[in-house]
């Protein structure tokens, strides 16, 4: 890969249809943490839900209890995940629909069209970016905080997550981007820390007087494991069960507005979360070997500046971000270059990003990475000029594809190694898409755009298969799926 | 030392299994075709033992669970001791008929509480996170090979990527229905030629050609249905075509929360699974293992939320033809706070990789001893016995 095809694909999605490849490769990089724009329009018209998820909440509620005095425990959740469900076939989801009271069914309606606009929404301003290099970065720290719609209730805030938690930090601090992201509602409601409640705080006593009561009584230790595991320190960070509990602890009274009885009495925080202090559980807290003072929500706020500024998480980081540019087995000097930088700039994400641009190792010559299914379909969505698609059938594609957006298995997000993504059955999607993506595009000039796509890089092989290709469309959905494409 | 369960069974309950189980008649296997088959089910998210395999006979139970008893009370018992989880109707019937085997307070040699190591351990067989690179399932594969003069069986993942456990030097392919339309003839012969020169791309693009004939115009459109997965995997598996060694992952056990619905809609899941796949391998079920198993137990108490956290033992099922079922294989370590792991868990006393390997060996006529060591190595129990029946 000559330095531009490098600048072009391993750190960005690609050369755009009608753009020119660069002339200075790393200036070309450097010119786009300038050029991004962490709001475009087209995002700063998608906040306006708040308010929707405790809406949502006290609807998924009902209904759970509508159908348990019918009988069917879980039917409610089934209802609703099958009524969520990106890429699922219609007869399942209508069928779900179908199944719900007709005065839940149209509002459920209403947040899969929330889902799937915002998910369009990414995809576009993706496409269009003129700073890919830094749209990559809003991917990779969105599936690093990773939050799933596949969790009911979230369908107004997986969006706003990465829209207003994740993409106005990408360049700044670490620290802020971490209090935002797992702060934020949509975290609150996928790791259940929205109704942990502490055992001593007035609502937990509240709670254990009134024996059988239904409903939540006590802490939920989720989200507390999984920021010290998957978001900061990492599984070797050097914390233990006692520190999940106490974090957990200090965490009680983080939850989401318009949710339960104490709801009510919640403080809205900037964040769009909600800090019950009734549900707080009271005192200081240790952890890690430092002792938190009891102030509140300032508490938690404390101890993840803390975990921010941690060495294990510099290295975590580090490492997870040279993953990303330099190889499922990153060069250690690389990890070791961005790990002194984070501590040395105290999470300054620009500072790293600029330290990426310099580093040799992320230039090497060979392709580094099979790339995944988001990042190959945005890069042959730029590449074909393909004219809009509907927000339907972009969240059907990447379904297909195998990598939906905020639908990732697991907290740890989607894996960055090629062997989750070179397998045999998402190749062939890969192709079936790539011919149907050029029967919708531009089909002049394959071969020049090849050669602008990948300069200097293009393979004799591809190029003798373009060439012979039967027409424009063939030689454009050849070039989509040719090796060049799949690897960076 | 191992319990038979079933054993102190003999004399309770109206179900009583262990009974009927040493009185049946024995099946037939496929004998001389060579195909055995192996189908193994990885429950992702850590699916609760305690829910799926209730230990109903244990005082202890109530107090850990008291509010969950009810759903068991006209669950199909195994044993006196047990009692099988009621959205597993169609598993208790396999049960019933001896097919059907249960280990409870299994788990691998991993003691901390993350998914993503505890499955990196169950799905590699190491015993240090990511320190070993492909899966056991894999290594099984070449085992295979080696014992049968190097003809590699077909191996299958069900899932749109090769999950890890099946990950490695031998060749496999992956396959899940796509609703995508079929690229034209023509364009895909030339992303053959594409490919040609390229080891990696080449051999994806036939491994993935070959599956989808075998797979034939299947109508289903994604593997959320779970029953139609079931069938899909049979038909991927039947025949001297199919594929013998196959995996598929289902998850939807963090029940973090709310444990009872959705522990029962996960449940739901699994059965319908198994059910139709049974179904779908028709008399070839008789030549047919399906070992079912997780990353780790739950949290023996209910949590604050109605759920259960990460916890370390729990349950695993082994089905087939040739299975001795209607059993749970345990040494019960009981429920009593000083009995529990930590104070907070049920204490492991099976190792999970013994039943895997014991399994798979005698299911595929290999050697224990040496399975256990190429699937599983460094481990100090034995391989188990005594899955099939002799």
């Amino acid at each position: 890969m000559s330095p531009a095809s490098i600048a072009l694909n391993r750190f960005g999605y690609g050369l755009a249809h009608g753009k020119q490849p660069p002339e200075d490769a790393r200036r070309y990089l450097l010119r786009q943490l300038d050029a991004f724009d962490p709001a475009p329009r087209a995002i700063a018209t998608r906040t306006a839900t708040r308010g929707k998820t405790g809406e949502m909440l006290r609807l998924l509620r009902d209904l759970r209890e509508k159908v348990r005095e019918m009988g069917e425990p879980g039917m409610a959740e089934q209802g609703m995940a099958g009524a969520m469900a990106e890429g699922a076939p219609e007869n399942p989801r209508a069928a779900a629909l179908a199944g719900l009271p007709p005065e839940y069914r149209e509002k459920l309606m209403e947040a899969r069209r929330v889902v799937v606009d915002d998910l369009a929404v990414r995809v576009n301003v993706a496409i269009a970016s003129p700073a890919p290099l830094v749209e990559r970065l809003v991917h990779f720290w969105s599936n690093h905080f990773s939050v799933s719609v596949g969790k009911p209730g979230t369908q107004f805030e997986v969006g706003p997550h990465e829209f207003g938690a994740i993409r106005p930090h990408v360049l700044g601090r670490f620290s802020d981007m971490l209090k935002a992201a797992v702060l934020h509602p949509a975290m609150l409601l996928y790791l259940d820390q929205f109704q942990s409640i502490g055992p001593e705080s007035p609502a937990g006593k509240r709670r254990l007087r009134q024996a059988g009561a239904q409903g939540p009584r006590g802490i939920n230790e989720n989200l507390a494991r999984e920021i010290l595991e998957l978001h900061t320190l990492g599984v070797d960070g050097g914390y233990t069960q006692a520190d999940i509990a106490e974090f957990a602890r200090a965490l009680t009274g983080w939850t989401v507005p318009g949710v339960g009885r104490v709801g009510r009495l919640a403080a809205d925080q900037p964040s769009g979360a909600a800090f019950v202090a009734l549900a707080h559980e009271p005192g200081s807290r240790m952890i890690m070997g430092t002792r938190y003072a009891e102030v509140g929500p300032q508490q938690a706020i404390a101890v993840l500046d803390d975990l921010a500024a941690h060495p294990a998480t510099a290295r975590h980081i580090a490492t997870k971000l040279a993953r990303h540019f330099a190889g499922d087995t990153p060069p250690a000097s690389l990890v070791a270059q961005l790990e002194a930088d984070f501590r040395k700039t105290g999470g300054d994400l620009a500072s790293l990003t600029r330290t990426l641009i310099a580093a040799p190792e992320v230039w090497v010559p060979g392709p580094v990475k099979f790339r995944s299914p988001f990042e190959w379909f945005i890069a042959a969505a730029r590449l074909s000029g393909i004219e809009r698609m509907e927000p339907p059938r972009i969240a059907r594609v990447l379904g297909e594809l195998g990598q939906s957006p905020w639908r990732a298995p697991s907290p740890a997000g989607y894996d960055d190694l090629a062997a989750s993504w070179a397998a045999p059955d998402v190749l062939l999607r890969r192709v079936e898409l790539a011919e149907r993506i050029a029967q919708g595009s531009p089909a002049e000039d394959v071969l020049a755009r090849a050669e602008a796509a990948f300069p200097d890089t293009l393979s004799t092989s591809t190029r003798t298969m373009l060439t012979r290709a039967e027409s424009g469309r063939q030689a454009l959905a050849l070039l989509l799926v040719a090796p060049e494409m799949m690897r960076r | 030392m191992l319990t038979l369960l079933n054993r102190r069974t003999l004399l309770a309950g109206s179900l009583a299994l262990g009974a009927s189980t040493l009185a049946l008649p024995r099946i037939a296997l496929a004998q001389g075709s060579g195909t055995r088959n192996l189908l193994f089910v990885l429950l992702r998210g850590a699916a609760d033992g305690m829910a799926m395999l209730a230990p109903v006979g244990d005082p202890g139970f109530e107090a850990l669970r008291g509010a969950s008893l009810a759903d068991y009370e006209s669950a199909p018992r195994i044993g006196s001791f047990f009692a099988l989880h009621p959205a597993f109707a169609e598993v208790g019937k396999a049960a019933q008929a001896g097919e059907a085997l249960f280990v409870h307070a299994a788990a691998t040699t991993y003691r901390e509480r993350s998914h993503f190591d505890g499955q990196n351990l169950l799905e590699t067989g190491g015993t240090a996170p990511y320190a070993t690179k492909d899966g056991w399932l894999n290594r099984l594969v070449g085992l295979l090979a080696e014992s049968r003069g190097g003809a590699v069986p077909r191996a299958l993942a069900v899932a749109p990527t090769v999950p890890l456990t099946l990950r490695g030097n031998a060749p496999v392919s992956s396959y899940a229905p796509s609703a995508l339309p079929d690229a034209s003839a023509d364009y895909m012969t030339r992303v053959a030629a594409l490919y040609d020169g390229d080891a990696e791309l080449a051999g994806l693009w036939s491994r993935a050609l070959e599956t989808r004939a075998m797979a034939g115009d299947d109508s289903l459109r994604s593997l959320r249905d779970a029953g139609a997965n079931g069938t899909l995997i049979a038909s991927l598996m039947k025949g001297p075509q199919g594929a013998r060694i196959a995996m598929i992952e289902v998850d939807g056990w963090d029940t973090h929360a709310n444990q009872r619905g959705a522990f029962a809609r996960s449940a739901r899941g699994l059965d319908a699974l198994l059910a139709a796949y049974k179904a779908g391998m028709g008399e070839e079920w008789a030549s047919t293992m399906v070992l079912v198993a997780t990353e780790f137990g739950r949290t023996a108490k209910l949590n604050g939320t109605n759920g259960t956290d990460h916890g370390t033992a729990g349950a695993a099922m082994v089905l087939g033809g040739g299975v001795r079922g209607g059993r749970v294989l345990a040494d019960w370590p009981g429920l009593g706070e000083s009995q529990l792991y930590e104070g907070r868990d049920l204490a492991p006393t099976i190792a999970l990789e013994s039943v895997l390997a014991g399994a798979v060996a005698e299911h595929l006529g290999l050697d224990p001893a040496t399975t256990l060591a190429r699937l599983f190595p460094e481990r100090t129990a034995k391989p188990l016995s005594g899955i099939l029946r002799a």
